[in-house]
């Protein structure tokens, strides 16, 4: 499915009255299978962008479109994963996975498709915990697994992994890789860590600025797995980091 | 203390565990709060009751009422009357829980109903139930429905606000999360914000059941023949005050059961705390 982004603004009311500007003129477009990072550094309005491509809230002017029909609500080939893994406590591992699909009546094998994606992130004898008796690391994997088993055909991650230590982080960040590479849906992921971008990415959006506007997207085409200490992962990393660097210096009139 | 302490340690086992140590101690301290209180009131009841003219109210002391109690607990009509004010204060509670509990859940949802309704919530929950009791003999044919509904009128307010307070407490991101799961009003309502907001709903349930539970005996003076207000005002009437204590220790002790079973069920919620 291919997501077009055009023209969008964003304003919040502050709560003394006057208005912020999140987001100015972005403008993108992201083609089916495409893996995107949207790097930005924090509180530039890289979870507001994705709330609104998951129709969980309006643009102030502009649209989004995906496959040509503008986006006015929740999606059902869209599928986010947020940053607090947002586990139901009153629900088990089980059901916490299978929750999206009973709300939306997808009941034909759901308890063969819930194992299935059990297995496939590694929580397997974790069935019946509940969301207390989980460590941060297999809540993230219980809230991949719900928005993975509607099979969706974009999936938004906003930050997900941010809470995670770095040998958990490495270990989602392949597996994910691995998910997307066989299941060839379209990602959007949001990420405040340059490393984690040019690992998981092979488009990545800089937002900077304020109000925020997409300062550039980079394109990177090698192949995976990837690895901080590779070479073109470090000359991407590098070209990211200057054009930050520029920005900042831009904005403080330097 | 040092003595029931050792007792209970002896006799359970149960408790000899870490948990159980401390489940000791809470026992041991409710026993001597107990205890002061019996005393307290033995020495009030001595005080007053033991000035010339005053001996005819020595059934208020405690062994007095006690042997009443005792007497009381042997008696069937006095059982007949638990259970006429039990399934009073059941019936006023569940007609307030179900008219409370879908109203507080639509108002908690719906920002504009809950400004639209704070304004007559308040002013009807500040006026006392009993000053209805006019109006409810006029209304209803029977005291025993009278009764009822003082109790509802009572208890709905609690229920109400407790279940706006739950919902509005929701965590956002389980709605966003639901919402992007494809989830519609009715399942946001089912399926998130009634389990979410169930510790609230039992507390509410605990606040009502207190409430009605003070109202009851001051309803049951209205003209009924059965019910523990009723003991009481006979009792007064015949001027047994022994047996009006072992009524009034009765009402505190079947409170105190009453809470206790809500509290036990308030406990298999505790997760929304938890997380």
């Amino acid at each position: 499915m291919k997501i077009r982004i055009e023209n969008i603004n964003k304003t919040f009311n502050l709560p003394t009255g006057g208005p912020l500007r999140v987001l100015e003129d972005m403008n993108l477009a992201i083609e089916q299978g495409d893996f995107v990072i949207i790097l930005g550094e924090s509180g530039c309005g890289k979870s507001t962008l994705l709330s609104m491509l998951a129709g969980l809230l309006p643009p102030s002017s502009g649209r989004i479109r995906v496959d040509n029909k503008e986006v006015v609500g929740p999606h059902p080939s869209i599928s986010t994963v947020f940053q607090q893994p947002s586990l139901l406590p009153w629900l088990n591992v089980e059901e916490n996975i299978a929750f999206g699909c009973k709300i939306r009546g997808e009941l034909d094998d759901l308890e063969y498709r819930v194992n299935e994606f059990i297995e496939m992130t590694g929580l397997s004898g974790f069935e019946k915990s509940h969301p207390s008796e989980l460590s941060v690391g297999m809540a993230c994997r219980v809230s991949l697994a719900r928005a993975l088993i509607g099979h969706p055909e974009i999936f938004l991650l906003d930050e997900p992994f941010a809470s995670l230590d770095t040998f958990r982080r490495s270990r989602l960040q392949e597996e994910l890789i691995n998910i997307w590479l066989s299941e060839e849906f379209t990602v959007v992921f949001v990420t405040h860590d340059i490393d984690e971008a040019v690992l998981l990415g092979n488009k990545i959006v800089l937002l900077g600025g304020q109000p925020s506007r997409i300062m550039d997207v980079i394109n990177i085409d090698s192949r995976y797995p990837r690895k901080t200490t590779d070479e073109s992962s470090f000359h991407f990393k590098t070209r990211i980091l200057k054009k930050f660097k520029k920005a900042f210096e831009e904005n403080r009139g330097l | 203390m040092r003595f029931i302490r050792k007792y209970f340690l002896k006799h359970s086992k149960k408790l000899e565990t870490a948990s159980g140590k401390g489940a000791v101690c809470r026992v041991c301290y409710g026993i001597l709060g107990t205890a002061i209180l019996i005393l307290l009131w033995a020495l009030t009841g001595y005080v007053l009751f033991s000035r010339p003219g005053y001996e005819q109210f020595s059934g208020f002391l405690p062994i007095p009422t006690v042997k009443a109690l005792y007497l009381l607990l042997l008696d069937i009509d006095f059982w007949g009357s638990v259970c006429a004010s039990l399934r009073r204060v059941v019936v006023g509670i569940l007609i307030a829980f179900l008219v409370g509990l879908p109203s507080g859940l639509l108002i908690g949802y719906y920002g504009k109903l809950r400004l639209a309704t704070d304004a007559p919530i308040q002013f009807l929950r500040m006026v006392s139930p009993l000053a209805w009791m006019p109006i409810a003999l006029l209304v209803f044919r029977t005291f025993e429905s009278a009764i009822c509904f003082l109790i509802t009128m009572a208890t709905v307010w609690p229920i109400i606000l407790n279940t706006t307070v739950g919902v509005s407490h929701v965590n956002s991101q389980w709605i966003n999360m639901a919402r992007d799961q494809g989830a519609k009003d009715r399942h946001l309502i089912f399926r998130i914000i009634l389990p979410s907001s169930m510790p609230y709903i039992l507390t509410s349930l605990r606040l009502a059941l207190g409430v009605a539970w003070i109202v009851l005996v001051p309803a049951e003076f209205l003209g009924v023949s059965s019910g523990l207000g009723y003991l009481i005002n006979d009792a007064r009437d015949t001027m047994e005050y022994d047996r009006l204590m072992a009524v009034v220790v009765s009402i505190g002790i079947l409170g105190f059961v009453l809470d206790g079973i809500i509290q036990l069920i308030r406990e298999r919620f505790k997760w929304t705390w938890v997380s």
